[in-house]
């Protein structure tokens, strides 16, 4: 019987790996949307609207999770027993701790430059070297399997997210 | 002796019955409900031909209530009795209404939602509200025939919990079924969608009366996905009036009207605003009650340049939801106009600018709300072919945390997840034996508890006593397809559920609503338990029938004596149903729900399996 234990990957009939098919993860999450999705059991039991809920919902987290490179990152990682250990700073290298400090630094003068073109080039440097990382990730996750390596790139990643989030915020700030 | 039914050939035994459902708009300048009749959408009209039903509510001394055209001419000679634009105090507090100082309303100050105060007694915002949606449910139950399955409300994509939650109370209090609050852009993209088999990113640019949503979707067969939402649920149309009225005071040197000037001059102020939209320019002519006259010309110029900063203020949610769905406005295909605020040239200019392209207002915009909300009330009463329906995803506008040390808000569901959601979060107890914890959930983008939106205050008892820090409370929050915030906690180490007590901060209690629901029958000399009655009555029909329906389809997922069970069940819920006593079927309803439970997920885990089907069965099992 099929149960909601089963991992996002399973859930969707993909194998669990980093490198994710992206057409046909969302063509399954429609699929299975388009079973149990809420809208399909309004004119049915309390029961089976419940259920419907309880499957659309993870149907949503499963998709969610596995349609962003970071999320699924963090979530191999967890499938795998790793913690990423996002809270400690020990974990990281002395290299990447330099790097945030230029980043942050950088940010810091476009914000205080107050100019939508200087933040703009930011975010998309930002996309660059994470799209690099993603590359990376794949590496190691599917052809080297090397669970601490990907660890600490997942870090990384998280931190370029955040940065992103920033840069967003700021620019809003930039239009009011 | 009971005649034998004969079918015409090809048809089943048992006709498809087509449940009647209706999609309603609920706006704060006009309502109006429609149908799916024969495939097709339309708006039902008054016994006068009319669609729109204005949205004024006019209480009367001798008991009776008003509603509509006449309640809205009454408004200049009875402006306290007579609430215009409700909706703009649906789940608000009074310190969150703008202009609160030129509205003619007797306000109630107290905690939670405003309240007024009129001839008829304190009325909340709620009952307003269902005054309107009665009076519609009314002209549908009239115009198609018989009782309503079930409705679909629309509410604006940026409607916070709160006034989401008023909204389905005032739904209640009218005595309709909600089969779903829609978003109204959302709403607006499956009828446009539809009508005109649309592929690619969208965006519904959704000025109204006193809202403004702006949705981007994407749009593929048979999927319409909302992949950002944002807007101000505090602007529109009426702010744009609100400008004309504070030009025409300046201009004609008035400086304290009376109320009744106030809602003559603002009446005013809203006929030339719709006037401009055709002529370069308008004249303003009126006469006040100590006699003075008004007597100004205005250009559609000066009116776009009072104004202006009211169109660039719709304009930072649309580059918001663009940023957060990461797209560009060159990515938008088609920009879809709704809302009657959008015939204002200006406002169509702006919006043409900054998306590079000619915005497309070959739909009606004060009833493409209505229409596509009929045709969702079509699918979700189960009116189509499975095959024939469409599947929406929609989004939660705003962001879900609760406060956390020092004023500071934790998100726990981000704006812009697809709903249904839920997301858990564990807490611990800072003090030995702490036996229970309170939470403050807000609703908002800001870092500060202060700038959020407060939802609802709520306490967990019963945590058992353990040392400090070793209880794993797992608070989950769960947003259904409503868009509306449920929560339940559990102790993780001992499986105690803890009870969760949730005191709305603008909300109503579920007995100011009984309360509401009584005197609406008292009022029209209605029997409340029959309506009780009938409703569990039509519950109980409608649950048999669809447990039928699924015995039919997947009958062979039971083992005999399962089947037994289940049928014994609905022979029992059955003759409950034909006798009188309301409770006892509810009684028996819940009973059933228990008994169908294991039928139901058999029913789930073969509709998921059948999704998976496609896969190679090897890539599933690892």
């Amino acid at each position: 019987m099929l149960d909601m234990k089963q991992d996002f990957f399973e859930l969707f009939g993909l194998e669990p790996r980093f490198a994710v098919d992206l057409d046909r993860l969302e063509q399954a999450y429609l699929e299975m949307q388009g079973r149990v999705h809420p809208d399909r059991f309004a004119h049915l039991s309390d029961a089976e609207k419940r259920l419907s809920m309880q499957w659309a919902t993870r149907a949503n987290e499963a998709f969610r999770t596995l349609k962003s490179p970071l999320a699924r990152g963090q979530y191999l990682l967890e499938l795998k027993g790793v913690d990423p250990a996002f809270e400690t700073n020990t974990a990281m290298s002395a290299e990447f701790l330099m790097e945030q400090m230029e980043w942050r630094e950088a940010l810091e003068e476009a914000r205080e430059a107050a100019d939508e073109d200087v933040l703009d080039d930011l975010a998309r440097r930002i996309r660059r070297d994470t799209k690099g990382l993603v590359e990376q990730l794949e590496a190691e996750f599917d052809t080297a399997g090397d669970l601490e390596a990907a660890a600490d790139t997942v870090r990384r990643l998280k931190f370029l997210e955040k940065l992103q989030h920033e840069i967003n915020d700021a620019l809003t700030a930039l239009e009011s | 002796m009971a005649l034998l039914q004969i079918s015409e050939p090809g048809m089943s035994t048992a006709p498809h019955q087509h449940r009647l459902a209706v999609g309603i708009d609920l706006g704060t300048t006009n309502s109006l409900v429609a149908t799916v009749r024969n495939g097709v959408p339309q708006c039902l009209q008054d016994e006068n031909g009319k669609m729109l039903l204005p949205s004024v509510v006019r209480y009367l001394p001798d008991g009776t209530v008003d509603i509509g055209r006449s309640a809205q001419t009454a408004q200049a000679i009875d402006p306290r009795n007579t609430i215009v634009s409700v909706k703009r105090f649906m789940g608000r507090g009074l310190k969150d209404v703008a202009h609160v100082e030129t509205m003619p309303y007797d306000f109630v100050d107290a905690e939670g939602m405003v309240r007024l105060r009129t001839v008829q007694g304190v009325k909340s915002p709620v009952e307003v509200s269902a005054e309107i949606l009665k009076n519609l449910r009314q002209r549908a139950e009239h115009s198609l025939g018989g009782d309503l399955t079930g409705a679909v409300i629309t509410v604006p994509a940026y409607f916070d919990d709160a006034q989401r939650q008023a909204t389905k109370d005032a739904a209640r209090v009218a005595g309709l079924n909600v089969l779903r609050l829609l978003n109204e852009p959302t709403a607006a993209a499956i009828a446009y969608g539809l009508e005109n088999a649309s592929e690619g990113i969208y965006a519904v640019y959704d000025l109204g009366g006193g809202t403004f949503d702006i949705s981007i979707l994407r749009l593929s067969r048979g999927v319409f996905e909302v992949v950002a939402t944002s807007g101000d649920a505090a602007l529109g149309g009426d702010d744009f009036d609100h400008r004309l009225f504070c030009w025409i005071l300046d201009n004609a040197g008035i400086s304290l009207p009376s109320d009744r000037d106030s809602r003559r001059l603002l009446m005013k102020a809203r006929e030339v605003k719709e006037r401009l939209t055709l002529d370069e320019s308008v004249p303003i002519r009126t006469a006040l009650e100590n006699g003075d006259e008004v007597d100004l010309v205005i250009e559609r110029q000066v009116f776009a340049e009072i104004t202006a900063n009211l169109v660039s203020k719709t304009l930072k949610p649309v580059k918001k939801a663009l940023r957060d769905a990461n797209l560009s406005p060159e990515d938008v295909k088609g920009v879809v106009m709704v809302g009657g605020a959008t015939r204002m040239p200006h406002v169509q200019r702006a919006v043409g600018e900054l998306f590079g392209q000619t915005p497309l207002t070959n739909l009606d915009p004060d009833t493409v709300v209505a229409v596509g909300a009929a045709m969702q009330a079509n699918v979700l009463a189960g009116n189509r072919a499975t095959e024939d329906e469409w599947l929406l995803l929609d989004v939660i506008p705003l962001s879900l945390g609760i406060e956390t040390m020092g004023g500071l808000v934790e998100k726990i569901i981000p704006r812009n997840s697809t709903i249904p959601t839920a997301r858990a979060q564990d807490f611990t107890t800072f003090k030995d034996g702490q036996s229970a914890m309170a939470f403050h959930v807000v609703q908002g983008e800001r870092e500060l508890v202060s700038d959020c939106r407060s939802l609802a205050r709520f306490e967990l008892r019963g945590i058992p006593a353990m040392v400090a820090g070793a209880a794993r409370i797992r608070v989950t929050f769960q947003v259904d397809a409503d868009g509306l915030l449920s929560v339940s906690a559990r102790e993780q180490t001992t499986g105690v559920e803890a009870r969760v007590e949730v005191k709305p901060s603008y909300g109503l209690a579920d007995d100011e609503i009984a309360e509401m629901l009584k005197a609406g029958f008292e009022h029209a000399q209605n029997d409340m338990e029959v309506r009780a009655l009938k409703e569990q009555q039509v519950e109980a029909e409608r649950v048999i029938e669809a447990t039928e329906k699924a015995l039919q389809a997947d009958g062979e997922l039971l083992n005999e004596a399962e089947r037994a069970e289940l049928d014994v069940a609905i022979a029992a819920l059955r003759s409950s149903a034909e006798g009188q006593d309301a409770r006892a079927i509810k009684i028996q309803l819940e009973a059933f729900n228990r008994a169908s439970n294991e039928f139901a997920s058999r029913r789930m885990d073969k509709s998921i399996r059948g999704a998976l089907a496609g896969h190679k069965i090897d890539e599933i099992r690892i």
